[in-house]
């Protein structure tokens, strides 16, 4: 029972995660709490839903459309509603714009696709393994592996690519990396694009897992993703994963043991309390005001 | 005050005094985040949440208690205070976007509470609430707020508070409790709050949870940003354009919230600080009641 609740939650934190690494990303490079990140997750969901239904895909080649689908939709964000306010004023402002790009999105889905939820059809045969007392899905097992593997393969182009690399000079001091000559716009524009990506793979897999979207996912969905993000330290990739696991079991963990009608004050709960005791989050570094 | 409420709804078509006690509600409330955010810089993105403590304390004072208005307008916005206050203990060690998360969780948390809340009979909402507010008590109040709002911000504690924005570790080498001015700063937005709450309970005679979620919080913030961050007559401004907006885009029927969102975003790219952010009243005090004579230039 207790490993079950487990592995659910890990399920569940492993999406939680593959959305927060977007907003920690964008955080840790300009500051800005992106919250149309939420919509761009809920987008992702029902491009996947398009590719699936309509054009009869194999769903990871979806998951992939999907992504690449975000990719751009996410620099076009970045291009249009950020980028023309950076500089100008205060980071409250990009947040306002931020919030009016995430209405504006959500309402355009609702217009399209009607506000009722859509079901994913079928996408292949589950089977449950019996591990012991344990029962775990194909469908758990594919998740836990593919977000896995994103996030390895993140991992993999922060430390080791060049424009990863340009990344992390970004994330440290944004002006001196310009002053090196890396183009820091284009460095925004690929952070935007990764973390989108990131965003509708966890879009399609909540979609598939849960068997169904609607326009307004991208709410809750983005505000326990940005809490996952900040109990993990925002602006650390580490902390983003560590966050999104840690969220995603207690409250399954919480329903399961708690209260189900609670399920949403839980994770909060957790999350305050963790950051009055620790107010950097797990992972992130303690910053010393200097005058 | 009932009879200039009759005059009122004879003259007045019912549709535009409904806007403008919104609009007057909404200004006591904005008015309230001003303090805390625009004023003093504490990002809170759940100022619905005090607003919904204020709204149902009052309501269940009303109905249960039987209390006069007064008391449970009074009774809500003190309650709403006391959880202002509770919230503001983080602030001493949280600051910035871990703060706004706070603030965030704390009202889905209070949204959940009363999802669950006998009393408040859970999901379903709380009806039979005695209809009190009227146009005239709305701006009465609203009024006194906004005078109040003024002599505050002019006093030796809004001093204190723009100092704690501009740069809290100055503000501190100045001699300023910083640690009880955030707490006292978030305690005031939470006492207003409670009062628009219970204002809106009594006018809408319903309240629900959802009601008072995450968007709702949102939009107060929209309006204190977008009307110019610490500024009276522009959280005033916002308040206004951003109660009508809804309101003259029901023209377009299901794409209001398109164009809302929409109208965010472009104010926000021409006016980055807001519609008054920018203006210094000063300047144009000075500028009105110049006495030099100016000649045309040669």
């Amino acid at each position: 029972m207790f490993i079950e609740q487990l592995v659910n939650g890990l399920t569940l934190g492993s999406t939680y995660a593959l959305i927060a690494l977007g907003y920690t990303m964008v955080y840790g490079i300009i500051q800005l709490i992106n919250f149309a990140h939420g919509e761009i997750y809920m987008f992702g969901a029902f491009a996947g839903l398009l590719l699936v239904s309509v054009f009869g895909l194999n769903i990871f080649v979806a998951l992939i459309g999907a992504m690449v689908f975000c990719m751009f939709l996410g620099m076009l964000i970045e291009r249009i509603a950020y980028r023309p306010i950076r500089g100008k004023s205060s980071r409250l402002s990009a947040l306002i714009s931020a919030i009016g790009v995430s209405i504006f999105l959500s309402t355009l889905m609702a217009l399209i696709r009607g506000t009722n939820t859509t079901r994913y059809p079928e996408i292949m045969k589950i089977h449950t393994y019996h591990l012991g007392s344990l029962d775990l899905s194909s469908l758990q097992i594919i998740i836990l592996v593919v977000s896995a593997l994103l996030m390895v393969g993140l991992q993999l182009l922060i430390q080791k690519t060049r424009i990863g690399k340009a990344m992390r000079a970004c994330s440290q001091d944004l002006e001196a990396a310009s002053l090196m000559g890396i183009n820091a716009n284009r460095v925004i524009s690929y952070t935007f694009a990764i973390g989108s990506a990131l965003a509708a793979a966890g879009g399609v897999m909540v979609g598939v897992y849960y068997n169904a979207v609607w326009p307004y996912m991208g709410t809750m969905a983005g505000l326990k993703a940005f809490a996952a993000a900040v109990l993990g330290g925002i602006g650390s990739i580490p902390g983003a994963m560590i966050g999104g696991l840690t969220l995603g079991v207690l409250e399954i963990l919480g329903v399961a043991y708690l209260s189900s009608s609670y399920k949403d004050a839980i994770a909060f709960g957790i999350l305050i309390l963790v950051l009055i005791l620790r107010p950097q989050g797990i992972m992130g570094k303690k910053i010393t005001k200097k005058v | 005050m009932n009879i200039m409420d009759a005059l009122l709804s004879q003259y007045i078509d019912a549709y535009y005094l409904h806007i403008m006690v919104l609009i007057g509600i909404n200004i006591i409330l904005a008015l309230g985040l001003n303090i805390t955010t625009g004023v003093t810089g504490q990002l809170s993105m759940g100022h619905a949440g005090f607003m919904s403590i204020g709204a149902y304390t009052a309501a269940i004072l009303s109905i249960h208690m039987g209390l006069p208005f007064w008391g449970s307008l009074l009774g809500g916005a003190t309650a709403a205070a006391g959880f202002g206050f509770l919230l503001g203990l983080p602030t001493l060690r949280l600051e910035g976007d871990y703060l706004a998360m706070i603030t965030i969780g704390f009202a889905e948390i209070i949204r959940v509470f009363f999802l669950n809340f006998e009393p408040g009979g859970k999901a379903l909402g709380l009806s039979g609430i005695p209809e009190h507010t009227t146009f005239s008590v709305v701006w009465m109040i609203a009024i006194v707020v906004i005078v109040l709002n003024v002599k505050l911000l002019h006093s030796r504690i809004g001093r204190s508070f723009y100092a704690i924005r501009e740069n809290e570790i100055a503000a501190e080498a100045a001699g300023i409790n910083t640690t009880r001015l955030k707490v006292l700063s978030f305690m005031v937005g939470a006492f207003l709050a409670g009062l628009g709450g219970g204002l809106y309970a009594h006018y809408m005679t319903y309240i629900a949870p959802q009601d008072f979620g995450f968007m709702k919080s949102i939009e107060f913030l929209n309006m204190v940003v977008l009307g110019g961050m610490g500024s009276i007559p522009g959280t005033i401004l916002g308040t206004v354009v951003l109660t009508l907006a809804p309101e003259m885009l029901r023209i377009v029927a299901e794409y209001r919230l398109l164009f809302y969102g929409a109208m965010l975003v472009i104010l926000m790219i021409f006016r980055p600080n807001g519609l008054l952010g920018d203006v210094r009243w000063y300047d144009i005090k000075k500028r009105w009641f110049s006495k030099e004579v100016k000649t045309w230039e040669s």
